[in-house]
């Protein structure tokens, strides 16, 4: 009992009760040894089922040549892996979710640090600015896209009309190979901008009022106060927001299958399209879990990398 | 909210330096024009898609897909949104969407108080192992466990069932971690004080530990239900019935059946976005609050 009490937990609260050798009830030690296994048991049994069982049996099934025909399956060690590993289409798939990573990181830390920025400046009319930046995350990825198919809709959309209007000529939005990852990366920065935004403006809120007020005192303009007062402290928040947008953006595939399915000619498909193709249109179960698990891997090693960093700006 | 002394919820909309603006941008007239101007080109530019989205599912069909800048090309009409509504399967979308969040979100909400507070107080054996067990799971991404909770549902033969849809859903290491965060930080004395008059552990938490953390619950009952109501990849594998599908999923099936009637693909676009517009205006502070005091969330 007492090798497994939680850390502290005497200290605060259990002077007397608990403590072997004596009575208990006595002074204003606690009766109840606190709550149970019994209270964490329901969570651990879906914890289990659907969490650490999947994870144990896709690494089973990245070992065997497993198929949705659900016939025999027999192990094959290592050769999903070492087929992964030389398949042109996981490495272009891996590419397209590197450049989308890109494409759309940059742009969802640097405007939602813009947007927070602004609206921190306290002008009238806050909740409008808020809604107007946060609503779009709140919708589900089919709204997002069903309003975007119609946005870049080819010939009446309004991307295009307003590119006529300017006299020039219609762009392929989501059929031209070199133009539809930007285009979804557009979406997906329009769609997911407001979270960042939220977490920038948080912690904007939170900076004390007094760094300005010495900066005002100072004589220091509005600019100055941007650059010397605001960004510095704002680093924190901007590795923090990076981290989670990066790990994010990684795990991109919604807006990308419903949009283009990977297309076109493959150019926008990411790891994880590659994974369902492969597994659920391909049946091949053994080969998607093998491809998932290298994923798997690339995100633990993004995530502690970035956790490196982290720990560095402390 | 009252004064329960709950740690983890700093910045109550103090005095910051929002509510002085010229804190921020000085006493000049410039940095506020500019600063004025840039916010509103921005909004109207995050605006715009909304606006037009409106504004088509609101002409008819001919009139919506001809050529122009304006928004409104023709006479208003309702027409496009009777004809989703009298189709009928959006409706049917609408009422899984809201069962299937909703379940998944009491259940979340349930297991996840109960082990974060199990995970803060107890005392029983394995407790770290199973905490640090918890904790890594935050990292597994769930799209990982699709082909294997496939294989495992069709094991169950629970293939198209809202069970198949709801369980792996309800598992939420990350929401537990900040619970327990929270937990860990209010003082015991109220639970001291109700064990010592003879109260049962369960009783404890039911009467003097989830009132005293309702904000944080709250919190994470919101973000849960925004994430289930939008949750695409596995609804969409886990189910081939119409009948069972949530919206998203079911309006991924049909978007290409409506081709070029974009008044009623906005239209049924609009129709599906609306529930959580309202959620938002309504639990607006709160959201942000929650977005601040806890970062989760996250697509």
């Amino acid at each position: 009992m007492t090798t497994t009490a939680p850390p502290g937990a005497d200290a605060v609260t259990a002077p007397a009760g608990d403590r072997p050798g004596r009575p208990r009830g006595i002074g204003r030690g606690r009766t109840g040894k606190g709550p149970g296994l019994v209270f964490v048991l329901p969570f651990l049994l879906v914890f289990a089922l659907f969490l650490v069982w999947p994870v144990v049996h896709g690494l089973w099934l990245s070992l065997t040549d497993s198929s949705l025909a659900l016939r025999d399956t027999t192990f094959v060690g290592f050769d999903n892996y070492a087929e992964a590993f030389g398949d042109p289409d996981v490495w272009s798939s891996l590419g397209n979710t590197v450049v989308f990573t890109a494409a759309s990181s940059v742009p969802l830390v640097l405007i939602a640090l813009g947007m927070a920025l602004l609206v921190h400046s306290g002008l009238a009319g806050q909740w409008v600015w808020r809604l107007a930046f946060f609503a779009p995350y709140l919708l589900p990825v089919t709204v997002v896209t069903l309003i975007w198919t119609w946005l870049y809709q080819p010939e009446v959309g309004l991307a295009n009309q307003f590119l006529d209007a300017l006299g020039l000529g219609p762009v392929g939005w989501l059929s031209d190979e070199a133009v539809a990852m930007w285009a979804i990366a557009a979406l997906t920065v329009w769609w997911t901008v407001g979270f960042n935004f939220l977490l920038y403006l948080a912690a904007l809120q939170s900076l004390p009022a007094s760094s300005y007020e010495a900066a005002a005192l100072d004589g220091a303009g509005a600019w100055r106060r941007l650059w010397s007062v605001t960004l510095p402290q704002l680093r924190r928040t901007t590795v923090l927001v990076a981290m989670l947008q990066i790990l994010a953006s990684l795990k991109v595939f919604d807006q990308i299958y419903i949009l283009t399915k990977g297309g076109p000619n493959g150019s926008t498909r990411p790891v994880l399209e590659y994974v369902y193709d492969v597994g659920f249109t391909g049946y091949r179960l053994g080969y998607a879990s093998a491809v998932s698990y290298l994923f798997f891997a690339l995100v633990i090693v993004v995530s502690l990398v970035q956790l490196r960093l982290f720990r560095q700006e402390d | 909210m009252s004064a329960t002394a709950t740690p983890p919820r700093p910045r109550r909309r103090t005095p910051s330096a929002a509510a002085q603006p010229s804190l921020v941008l000085g006493h000049g007239r410039l940095p506020r024009v500019l600063a004025g101007t840039a916010l509103g080109v921005l909004a109207a530019v995050w605006l715009l898609p909304f606006v037009w989205a409106v504004a088509t599912s609101l002409q008819s069909e001919q009139d919506a897909a001809s050529p122009g800048l304006s928004p409104v090309k023709g006479a208003l009409t309702g027409q496009a949104y009777r004809q989703i509504l009298e189709r009928g399967n959006v409706t049917v979308w609408a009422f899984n969407s809201l069962l299937i969040a909703g379940l998944v979100t009491l259940i979340t909400v349930a297991v996840s108080t109960l082990a974060a507070y199990g995970f803060s107080r107890g005392a029983f054996r394995g407790r770290r192992a199973l905490l640090a067990a918890t904790v890594a799971a935050i990292l597994v991404p769930p799209q990982l466990l699709v082909v294997p909770l496939f294989r495992q549902m069709v094991l169950f033969n629970l293939v198209d069932t809202y069970a198949a849809v709801i369980l792996p859903q309800v598992v939420a290491p990350m929401m537990v971690f900040i619970l327990k965060r929270f937990f860990d930080a209010v003082p015991r004395e109220l639970e001291d004080a109700a064990r010592i008059d003879g109260a049962s552990e369960f009783r404890v938490f039911l009467s003097i530990v989830l009132p005293l953390s309702r904000p944080i619950v709250a919190a994470v009952a919101i973000f849960v239900f925004i994430g289930a109501w939008n949750n695409f990849m596995w609804p969409f594998i886990v189910t081939n019935d119409p009948g069972l599908m949530t919206l998203p999923v079911g309006l991924a099936t049909v978007k290409d059946a409506f081709g070029i009637q974009y008044a009623q693909s906005m239209a049924s676009a609009l129709l599906a976005a609306l529930p959580l517009i309202v959620v938002f205006l309504f639990f607006q502070r709160r959201i942000v609050d929650s977005v601040a005091t806890t970062g989760l969330g996250g697509s």
